[in-house]
């Protein structure tokens, strides 16, 4: 099976659906990457990712919860679906092993 | 809290992912509020906008959606079907009044529509039509400019002579009148014509069998194929030899199709070589050369590459060039082609009037009218029983139905009941259409195999069940479901405004058209009652149309007195139905040298008088008992007044080079339109300018009886001919058809009308009690009388026919006056007609609504109060 690819920032939304579990949807999502990364992300960046990341099938989504402050318009949820996880995990394995490759000065170096 | 900038907003929807837009939409407020909230408005706006701009995807498109599937699934169509003919069935009164009213509206429509298709396509089933045309002349007599397709024949030559390279042929016709046509035992009276034989082949004349070119023998006749039919039965026409007016023996040369009946030349029953006609009419030899004698029908078939308007101006002075004697007429040719010979032919003083044209837009409006009241009928009521509907649609709502789904349920609904009104159309239409022709006069079928015909019913039907579903589709179907439930949903003030406006048009339509209907009919009863000024009733022409009757006239006339059927008999050259002489040559004491001299000229016997029954007003009747009568003459009252004579009887009148004397004066008679003046008319005695016997039958025995006297007498001494008459009160009756064909349509389609109107009116009336059930009620718990609901019910809708009757006098005032001026002797129009139309409009209105508001006055309050 092809490997399936990962960008980074989709690396990072993928993941950031992930920590917000059930609550994942666009505005938390945004402002979840803002807190975190400290970076100003432009909702449409986010929101094309989502697209993409449900396109190749790491996102599954769900209509629901209109709130007033909305117009009373709903929300998509979005949850990693299996195959999600198995990319996640699959990049964090490579990190690691990265990781785990580097020569103990050179990590020294770097401060860690 | 402030929001983000709407045009961005709306950029956003209208421009953004479809698929994605709510969720976005959603956010993006969220977002904004956030936003707003940590860094400020200016740069949550700035922010708002980049993503917006960021997010439009103009070229996106919705992907499939589930709950189309939703809505065409078989089950739901087969509910939509099923509640359909449930709200049909339901309600069948209304059902009935909806679909049975647009029926009709449609038929009358589509009826109308037929006739206008007739006559507009008059003409146009020869090939080249657009290159045929009749030179025509108008001349001015005494400042008065005339028009017509009477012709001289040399103007023929010198169209080809002068004008050769512009015109391919150029065909001299002239209508025989009615002859005998005659082959052994079977003869038949039929209406044909003397043409050049170029005529057939300039209308491609389908031939059945011989050639075309058979003409140009002159002892030949080319037969129409019901003339063939009727003359040969079975047995092969070709060369066989048929008698005309027992006196010309011709050969048969070719038989063609009948003429269509919506072409110039559908009374063509057969056609003659021209060679013919001027070898056996002695007259028509002499008028060759002769440009004063305009009685000749010309056609003209245009070259290639002439433009029929150019052509037509460059003819214009070729009568006055060539004959300078009638120069002073100023006579101007001009080509009227084929295509306008049937709408536009009318001139006045020398300018071309409305003509035919204006019934076809008549009709056309009325029409028009017609359909426009039943859809009026059909939207108005659709719309105001949909209001009934709106708690299913808060439940189908609740269920769970999308907007799109109940838009297109009730387009659905509102297109099922179209196409029933339409088939239901087609069959009125297809039952009613013998009847219609009759009084049209036409011979019309449904054009089924029309293209244009399906495009056009089946395109209005689209329209009309769009129209009419579109409210229930959009405004109903943006009800609030809560709303409506809970019963708090309430139509708004204005709703039923429209709804007054249309039913106030339905009544200026149909009160216009009562009026002119009751103008109509009396103009033909004035008409008709007019003095005559002599007896029609019992009196019989027969045309004499062979030579025969002309040489045994003396022993008919006595044996036709002794067979004791017949009062008088006496021979005239024209009969009292219609006088087609004239002379100018007439001359006497006083008379204005600057005015034109016209007379209509009778000869007669001296019967003629007692036969038709005319009344002397001086002087007396033509006498045997004085010798010198051949040189008397007897005036009508119109000429004495035209000559300006105070005392007539014995005043001297030159008339060519004789010298006659003035015995006595009659009362008008009417002899032409019964709509027109009475010309001034000169009677003279000659016993050999003759053309018709007439005959006043005696009233002791009945027509019939007298005519199976009479008949032996014309076969014994006339074996040539059939014995052909005509009754005189028939032709004085043929004088009204006209008229009286407007007047049975205007009626059929004021009664239509009417009755569209009313249908409408019942079933508003009906549907505003039913609204107003539980007011009705509570009225009559407080002690309310029948009266007081049956006034309150009615008042509303007595106000809109008034309204409607207001709007509609002056326009039937203006239009009928307009349409009465065409009448010399016309009836007036009074303010009782209006009167009269006014009421019966408001009686058929109280009628209609009382009906309901008195059942819904009547009602229980129990009943209708209990519901809650």
């Amino acid at each position: 099976m092809k490997r399936a690819f990962l960008g980074e920032f989709e690396e990072v939304v993928l993941l950031t659906v992930a920590v917000l579990d059930e609550s994942a949807y666009g505005v938390t999502i945004t402002q979840e990457i803002e807190q975190k990364t400290g970076r100003a992300v432009g909702f449409s960046t986010v929101h094309t990712t989502l697209q993409r990341l449900e396109e190749k099938g790491y996102l599954s989504s769900k209509m629901s919860g209109a709130t007033a402050e909305r117009g009373g318009r709903r929300k998509r949820f979005f949850t990693v679906t299996t195959a999600g996880r198995k990319a996640l995990m699959e990049v964090k394995n490579i990190r690691e092993q990265l990781w785990d490759a580097l020569p103990p000065q050179t990590l020294q170096l770097m401060g860690g | 809290m402030t929001k983000p900038p709407r045009w961005l907003s709306f950029l956003l929807s209208c421009f953004g992912d479809p698929n994605t837009l709510e969720e976005v939409q959603g956010d993006l407020l969220e977002l904004y509020a956030y936003w707003v909230k940590t860094v400020g408005e200016r740069k949550a706006r700035w922010r708002y906008g980049w993503s917006v701009l960021k997010l439009l995807r103009p070229l996106a498109r919705r992907k499939k959606d589930d709950s189309i599937n939703h809505f065409l699934s078989p089950a739901m169509l087969r509910n939509y079907l099923k509640i359909a003919f449930r709200n049909l069935t339901r309600n069948k009164a209304y059902s009935f009044i909806n679909i049975g009213g647009l029926a009709v509206g449609m038929a009358v429509a589509m009826l109308i529509g037929l006739w206008v298709y007739d006559e507009l396509s008059f003409d146009k089933t020869v090939p080249n039509y657009a290159r045929i045309a009749k030179p025509m002349l108008h001349q001015t007599v005494d400042g008065m400019t005339t028009t017509s397709e009477w012709v001289p024949i040399p103007l023929s030559t010198a169209l080809k002579n002068d004008y050769g390279s512009d015109f391919s042929r150029v065909i001299l016709a002239h209508s025989s009148g009615e002859q005998i046509l005659a082959h052994g035992t079977s003869q038949f009276t039929k209406r044909g014509s003397y043409v050049e034989p170029g005529f057939t082949e300039m209308l491609s004349l389908p031939m059945q069998r011989g050639i075309r070119s058979g003409l140009n023998d002159p002892a030949s006749i080319l037969l129409s194929a019901s003339v063939a039919d009727a003359l040969f039965g079975k047995t092969d026409p070709i060369n066989q030899i048929v008698k005309v007016n027992n006196k010309v023996a011709v050969k048969v040369a070719g038989v063609y199709d009948d003429f269509s009946t919506n072409s110039e030349f559908r009374d063509m029953a057969y056609l003659l070589p021209w060679a013919q006609f001027v070898a056996d009419q002695e007259w028509v030899k002499r008028s060759e050369d002769n440009w004063s004698v305009n009685a000749f029908q010309l056609f003209v078939e245009m070259a290639p590459n002439t433009n029929l308007d150019q052509v037509s101006a460059k003819i214009e002075s070729v009568k006055a060039r060539h004959a300078k004697d009638e120069a002073k007429y100023n006579p101007r040719a001009f080509l009227h082609p084929m295509s306008r010979w049937h709408l536009y032919s009318e001139w006045e003083n020398g300018i071309p009037v409305r003509g035919r044209i204006q019934f076809v837009w008549l009709f056309g409006i009325i029409g028009g009218f017609v359909l426009l009241l039943a859809c009026i009928n059909f939207m108005n009521l659709s719309t105001a029983r949909s209001e009934k509907r709106a708690k299913e649609v808060g439940i189908r709502k609740a269920v769970g139905s999308v907007r799109s789904q109940l838009v297109s349920q009730f387009f659905g609904e509102s297109f099922l009941v179209v196409f029933f009104a339409f088939a239901l159309a087609l069959l009125l239409v297809q039952l009613t259409l013998p009847a219609f022709n009759e009084i049209a006069d036409k011979t019309m079928g449904i054009l089924w195999d029309n293209p244009l015909f399906w495009a056009i019913g089946i395109g209005f039907s689209l329209i009309t069940g769009l129209v009419a579903g579109s409210y229930p589709a959009f405004y109903l179907s943006g009800f609030q479901p809560v709303k409506v439930l809970k019963g708090t949903f309430r139509v708004g003030r204005f709703a039923s405004l429209p709804r007054k406006v249309l039913v106030v048009m339905q009544f200026t339509v149909s009160v216009t058209l009562i009026i002119g209907t009751i103008i109509v009919f009396r103009q033909i009863q004035y008409a008709k009652n007019r003095p005559l000024g002599f007896d029609r009733n019992g009196m019989v022409t027969v045309r004499m149309n062979t030579p025969d009757l002309m040489t045994n006239y003396p022993i008919i006339h006595t044996e036709l007195l002794q067979t004791g059927a017949v009062q008088h008999v006496a021979e005239s050259n024209n009969t009292t139905s219609g006088v087609y002489s004239s002379d100018s040559r007439l001359d006497w004491k006083g008379r204005d040298p600057n005015r034109p001299v016209d007379f209509n000229v009778v000869t007669c016997t001296h019967d003629f008088g007692k036969t038709v029954g005319w009344q002397i007003k001086e002087g007396r009747d033509f006498s045997r008992a004085f010798s010198t009568d051949s040189v008397g003459l007897i005036m009508n009252e119109s000429a004495i007044k035209y000559m300006g004579l105070k005392k007539p009887i014995g005043e001297r009148v030159k008339w060519g080079e004789e010298m006659y004397t003035i015995i006595g004066v009659v009362k008008d008679l009417v002899t032409d339109s019964p709509f027109e003046p009475v010309k001034q008319t000169v009677f003279r005695l000659n016993y050999t300018w003759t053309n018709f016997i007439t005959i006043r039958l005696n009233p002791q025995l009945s027509a019939r009886e007298a005519l199976d006297k009479i008949e032996p007498v014309f076969r014994k001494y006339n074996p040539g001919g059939p014995f052909d008459y005509k009754f005189m009160s028939d032709e004085y009756d043929q004088k009204f058809r006209a008229e009286e064909r407007i007047g049975k349509l205007a009626t059929l389609f004021a009664i239509l009308a009417i009755f569209i109107s009313c249908l409408g009116l019942f079933g508003l009336a009906s549907f505003m009690a039913e609204q107003r059930t539980k007011e009705i009620g509570v009225r009559k718990v407080l002690g309310a009388s029948v009266l007081n609901l049956w006034g309150l019910l009615s008042k509303d809708f007595v106000f809109l026919v008034l309204i409607g009757f207001g709007i509609a006098t002056p326009i039937a005032y203006y239009s009928l006056s307009d349409w009465l001026r065409h009448y010399q002797y016309r009836t007036d129009i009074s303010w009782w007609i209006f009167a009269a139309s006014g009421i019966g409009a408001l009686a058929i209105t109280l009628l209609t609504v009382s009906f309901q508001s008195i059942k819904a006055a009547l009602m229980n309050p129990v009943k209708s109060l209990r519901s809650e």
